[in-house]
């Protein structure tokens, strides 16, 4: 790790001052930004830590229904409050399912947002990689590509965005909350991560110096509360990034879907929403028809970015089963096993 | 000497193991481990202390061409860059194999690279801070070769030998006329990816010296032996080395024989005149430190009628690096558990620009079984058995390699207890039949398990004290197994003696040599030398009392004595007995000194087969439409010969039963074939089970007398829990899907269809 | 630039001079105080071995710059046990043999500390599974870990019942 300078600001000018400085970083759980510089691949001059900020660290639930979330409350906290995930519960499931119980206490809301890619030739300093460094190439092409992109990727880089949180977030409308040295600005999450297309490599609406104040969810996200799941498939049963994952929210009035929400996860440089799926859905009946055109539409153009072209079969079994679970209802307690297949309270749970 | 019934060298009918051995008692280290005060070898700290990282190849096969050595250097805190122009070398060359159990390594004696990940420099520092990032800041530049990844990168050949030093085949019968005689044929091609141990200690070093004598705290496996090594590398007798390792944090093969990295350490010790740490990262475990190799597997197997085999064919493609050999024997898992009249076994081996695999957790039993065990269940779905049944139809009475007897063979036992406890008799023939409560697929497999029963040279001392208490001491390495305790138990009733009673010093290279923590040998074998040296002092200690005609004992030397806690009774009166410090005093003796060491009769060893023995049941759960894949229940039955430590030797065996799991559905080593670099070379990419991955693990362990595989009739329980356990797992898969697997771990797309 | 920092660890106050700022609190611990029953096992977050208590809350201590954590109130594997008395926990994991090699064992114990802190898992197995998947034990001894888990977790219930 390259030596830096460490600094504590004690307000939010303060901090964006120093992070408006060339070479610097925030700070928050540094669970991601740690990470990277140990890898070298984040090599900050300055350590700005966020962490001392006021105020950050709270979550509003406003009386109009929308919801504030600040930038520095960590995963598990906001997973834990219980006035959020009854509002929200597929985030709540979907922060769960991250990572593992420390890394969940650490990390924060905006860290999450932040997050990097998983893709291996990114991590690895000795593969080109156009989102470590642009114009030099992508490695992941014709390499170990299980993992990698099935849709918006181009040749300059068919990296994931492996967050769950930012999932059901982006099918929610969340809004990002940003102060910088321009003045504080709004960027919806659906947009802030942008597709890679052939001349650059796709990356964050953040500009240098911007900092991330909050998360803010539009005052219909509670609405889908009583029909909101996410389900995330993994190679081990926990602890593991997802290989794809769904979030889905339905509102449901008589019988009928009035409005739904479809996000994927671990298939494109964003969170996949897909608002021709949603449309599909609205105004009909829940059905084991309805919900494979739904899933057909979320996949429409996905093409394998590689030796993955399994991941767009299962991505639409997926958001077929995402679809039904959210049909039944949201589980009155967080299943034992968050997002997973296996979350139900059946079976091997009895064995000790 | 008289006669007595704690002789030196005991027949296993004749043991009588007192009140300590066969007790779970909790591990005497327990304390120590729970409450951070156990010591592993990073975490010494003696004064003045500088740490080293090494530098590693971004490149799989080619030279470095340069390293910016002027930026490390200038780095604050940096003291020393070691490089191949300013490495001494050592006495004796890291590319020879002076010993059976040598590896190949690199301790930068040119500037060559043969794989990627290998150390290339050496940065010391003052700080781990400092020495990580001048290792880095070296950014090394390189000419590279094209590189050879994988089976099908180089051309196969005929390794002269497989494992270390076995033969890479083997011919019993008349295969031909085997698989003519047929009337089922079944074949079966099954693929193991290279597999990293990634014990959760990273190989750690401290290495010290004052004038020519080393000191050195690293964890290892075999450390009277690796003493002798290092010592070797440097030119010093080994006296002149103590190699400390009461800890190890998880071994699992990969901590037996000196590496690369260990001995750059010493060398920059040596250099610096002060001490030197290093620890591996993570990533720096997926090269330098050994591996299970890759195999590509084919079974041919020929079935009559009746459901009996006919023949047994068994091929395995291993891949070896392109310096170094080491051919995982994964066919021979077929000679030894199944009837054949006809049994066929090869090796070819295949060089790739990787580094040198090695022995890890049941090496060749653990690839080949898996193999084997899947070829057995389509070999009984083809004759329409019961897979148990088909099983039993085809049981070795006799060892199907050799012909001769088994030393003890308990394995009906482990099949009724297991296929009992798992209601295994429930299970439908067909695939697809089963589903849980929410409409799951549920699939049940099972596998045989087999192990054989190794034993290592190994010495002891014991030393009873007048105040009735006793030393007993020898150089077994603690890896998780439990040495600390097991071999604590026999040593106490070797002396005849509570384990409280008893100091019992282990973990360095100063004491008697314990052997190898391998093989699941290691209770055998040190076990068996700390046993025999307290009965060395048991029948001093017998002859002082016999033949005083103050002591109660006096003329008992016909009828011989008995040893228990911490009194010698007459054999045929137990009313007349004495207490071990009355002897001593009366004898005016301070102590009394015995020697024992470890070993099997080898008129034993060269009459009988010797294995461990088990069976495993699995039930797999499985989403019908997505196919993850979560193992719900495992059952395993084993039987071992005796058993020291039941609470211990479960855990041994429960979590080879893991490593199962792992071996499944999760490990696997990625290399890019273009650059021939690991590409998941951290935990997060490289998937071992995680807590929730085990919802429901048991072991039976079935009791087993041996009278032939030592003088205690110790067997091993380490390694055989993952042998059956693959097997089990990929048949249950089949048996909840229908689909049948091909390839190693069993990955979701593997199945969706 | 040194950094002078503060940190109170197992109930002992530590004012130290960080020497370099990259530190991590893991590394502070180990190299610079000398408590190293806290491991090191990735130093990336991806296998628990270095879980401490930081404010009561369970995180790994490889991802954490001990810069950041200044002012903290920091519980080791060390800090537990009170009087020779080893923590519920501690005695849960030797009674169940939660553990074989030992070397994840202080971040296991430290992260049970903190998952029946959290409230979450209750004596539900499946759930503790779950609440003690951030923690890797190569050994596997995950069949004890949990025993021991649900064993403490009844015997720190069973506690409170009778102190309330």
């Amino acid at each position: 790790m390259k030596s830096f300078d460490y600094i504590r600001p004690a307000t939010l000018e303060e901090a964006i001052a120093a992070g408006s400085q060339p070479g610097a970083s925030y700070l928050a759980g540094g669970t991601n930004l740690l990470d990277l510089m140990k890898v070298d691949v984040a090599r900050p001059d300055r350590i700005v830590d966020i962490t001392r900020l006021p105020g950050l660290d709270r979550t509003e639930m406003h009386d109009d229904g929308t919801i504030r979330i600040g930038a520095l409350v960590r995963n598990a906290d906001l997973a834990r409050d219980k006035a959020f995930a009854a509002a929200c519960p597929a985030v709540a499931e979907a922060l769960l399912s991250g990572a593992s119980p420390q890394l969940r206490n650490a990390a924060t809301v905006g860290g999450n947002l932040m997050q990097q890619t998983r893709c291996a030739y990114f991590y690895d300093p000795h593969s080109a990689c156009n989102r470590r460094q642009q114009g030099t190439g992508c490695d992941a092409l014709g390499g170990d590509t299980r993992n990698h992109a099935v849709l918006g990727w181009s040749d300059s880089c068919i990296a994931t965005h492996p967050s769950d949180f930012c999932v059901p977030l982006t099918a929610l409308d969340a809004v990002v909350e940003i102060e910088g040295p321009e003045g504080p600005r709004d960027a919806p999450l659906s947009r802030f991560y942008s597709l890679p297309d052939e001349a650059a490599p796709g990356g964050v609406d953040l500009a240098h110096g911007e900092l991330i104040t909050a998360l803010r969810l539009p005052s219909d996200a509670a609405s889908f509360a009583g029909h909101a799941r996410y389900l995330k498939l993994r190679e081990r049963t926990s602890y593991a990034f997802a290989i794809v994952s769904a979030a889905a929210m339905l509102r449901m009035e008589g019988g009928v879907i009035a409005e739904a929400r479809i996000a994927l996860g671990g298939v494109a440089a964003r969170p996949w929403r897909s608002v021709i799926a949603e449309e599909r859905l609205r105004d009909a009946a829940p059905s084991a028809d309805l919900f494979v055109e739904a899933a057909e539409a979320v996949l429409q153009g996905a093409e394998p970015s590689g030796e993955n072209a399994f991941k767009i079969e299962l991505s639409k079994r997926l958001v077929i089963r995402a679809l039904q679970r959210a049909a039944e209802g949201t589980p009155e307690r967080m299943p034992a096993l968050p997002a997973s297949v296996f979350a139900s309270d059946t079976g091997v749970s009895d064995h000790a | 000497m008289p006669d007595t019934h704690t002789p030196t060298a005991p027949t296993a009918s004749r043991v009588r193991l007192g009140s300590n051995a066969g007790q779970p008692m909790t591990r005497r280290d327990g304390v120590a481990k729970v409450t951070g005060s156990a010591t592993y070898a990073a975490d010494n700290r003696p004064s003045d202390l500088l740490h080293a990282v090494f530098a590693s190849a971004g490149i799989a096969r080619g030279r470095v061409s340069h390293m910016d050595v002027d930026a490390a250097k200038s780095h604050p805190g940096v003291v020393k860059v070691l490089t191949p122009q300013n490495c001494p070398s050592l006495e004796i060359d890291p590319d020879a194999k002076p010993h059976a159990f040598s590896w190949r390594i690199e301790v930068l004696q040119n500037d060559s690279v043969r794989y990627a990940g290998q150390p290339i420099a050496l940065v010391v520092a003052e700080t781990l801070e400092a020495a990580t990032e001048g290792a880095r800041l070296l950014s090394p530049t390189y000419e590279e070769q094209p590189v050879r990844i994988g089976f099908d990168g180089d051309a196969p050949y005929d390794p002269p030998a497989i494992g270390i030093g076995s033969a890479p085949s083997f011919t019993k019968g008349d295969i031909d006329a085997g698989h003519a005689s047929a009337e089922y044929s079944t074949e079966t091609s099954i693929e193991t990816p290279i597999q990293y141990h990634n014990a959760m200690e990273t190989h750690a070093i401290v290495a010290e010296w004052n004038g020519d004598r080393l000191t050195l705290d690293t964890p290892n496996q075999a450390i009277v032996m690796a003493r002798g090594m290092f010592a070797g590398y440097f030119g010093l007798p080994p006296e002149n080395v103590t190699l400390r390792s009461p800890y190890l944090g998880g071994g699992f093969g990969s901590k037996a024989v000196p590496i690369g990295p260990q001995l750059l350490a010493i060398l920059a010790a040596r250099m610096l005149k002060r001490p030197v740490k290093l620890a591996l990262r993570r990533d720096q475990m997926f090269g330098p430190v050994l591996h299970r190799g890759a195999t590509r597997q084919t079974l041919k197997l020929g079935t009559d009628a009746d459901g009996r085999l006919t023949a047994l064919e068994h091929h395995s493609t291993g891949v070896t690096s392109s310096f170094d050999e080491f051919i995982e024997p994964a066919a021979n898992a077929s000679h030894n558990l199944y009837a054949s009249p006809a049994i066929v076994t090869r090796h070819k081996a295949v060089r790739a620009d990787i580094g040198t695999p090695g022995p890890m957790r049941a090496p060749g039993e653990a690839s080949g079984s898996a193999a084997l065990e899947i070829a057995m269940d389509i070999a009984a779905e083809a004759a329409g058995l019961d897979p148990l049944e088909f099983r039993l139809r085809n049981y070795a009475e006799t060892d199907p390699a050799s012909g001769k007897p088994f030393s003890s063979k308990a394995l009906r036992e482990c099949y009724a207890a297991a296929a009992k406890q798992f209601s295994w008799a429930s299970r439908p023939r067909a695939p697809g039949q089963m589903r849980d409560d929410v409409g799951r697929l549920v699939g049940w497999g099972m596998g045989s398990c087999l192990f054989p029963n190794p034993m290592f040279p190994a010495q002891a001392r014991a030393v009873l004290r007048r105040d009735g208490t006793a030393l007993v001491e020898t150089a077994g390495a603690d890896m998780g197994q439990g040495a600390w305790t097991a071999l604590a138990q026999i040593a106490a009733d070797g002396v005849g003696l509570p384990a409280d009673r008893i100091e019992f010093r282990s973990g360095t290279s100063d004491l008697p040599d314990g052997g190898i923590a391998g093989g699941s040998g290691h209770t055998a074998s040190a076990g068996g030398a700390l046993y025999a040296a307290g009965s060395d002092v048991i029948a001093k200690l017998a002859g002082l009392a016999t033949n005083d005609p103050a002591s109660p004992l006096f003329g008992a030397g016909n009828v011989g004595v008995a040893a228990r806690n911490g009194r010698l009774f007459r054999a045929d009166d137990e009313t007349r007995s004495e207490r071990y410090e009355d002897i001593l005093a009366r004898a005016g003796l301070d102590e009394i000194e015995g020697a024992g060491s470890g070993g099997r009769d080898p008129a034993n060893a060269e009459a009988r087969a010797m294995f461990s023995h088990g069976a495993v049941f699995a039930e797999v759960t499985i989403d019908p439409d997505l196919y993850q894949i979560r193992v719900s229940r495992l059952v395993g039955a084993f039987a071992a010969g005796r058993i020291i430590n039941p609470k211990l030797a479960k855990s041994q065996l429960t979590g080879g039963m893991i490593w199962g799991v792992g071996f499944a559905l999760h490990e696997e080593g990625l290399h890019d074939t273009r650059t021939g670099r690991p590409m998941n070379a951290d935990l997060a990419g490289y998937h071992v089970p995680v807590n929730a991955d085990v919802p429901s693990v048991e072991a039976l362990i079935i009791d087993e007398e041996d009278p032939y595989v030592n003088p205690l009739g110790i067997k091993g329980v380490g390694e055989i829990g993952i042998t059956g356990t693959v097997g089990a797992i990929a048949n249950a898969v089949w048996h909840a899907t229908g689909a049948r697997i091909k390839s190693f771990p069993i990955h979701i797309d593997a199945l969706l269809r | 630039m040194p950094l002078s920092i503060s940190l109170t660890i197992n109930g002992n106050r530590h004012d130290t001079l960080l020497d370099d700022a990259r530190a991590t609190l893991l590394d502070v611990l180990r190299e610079r105080i000398g408590l190293t029953g806290t491991k090191k096992g990735c130093d990336r977050g991806q296998c628990g071995a270095c879980t401490v208590l930081v404010d009561g809350r369970r995180i790994n201590a490889c991802l954490t710059l001990a810069a950041s954590v200044d002012g903290a109130t920091i519980t080791t594997i060390e800090g537990l046990a009170r009087d020779g008395e080893l923590h519920p926990v501690q005695a849960a994991f030797i009674e169940n043999d939660g553990f074989q090699c030992g070397y994840c064992t202080p971040g296991q114990i430290m992260s049970a500390v903190g998952l029946i802190a959290e409230g979450d898992a209750g004596d539900d197995p499946e759930r503790i599974r779950e609440g003690m998947s951030g923690n890797i034990c190569r050994c596997a001894a995950y069949p004890g870990i949990t025993q021991a888990v649900l064993d403490a977790q009844r015997r720190l219930a069973d506690d409170e019942r009778v102190s309330a």
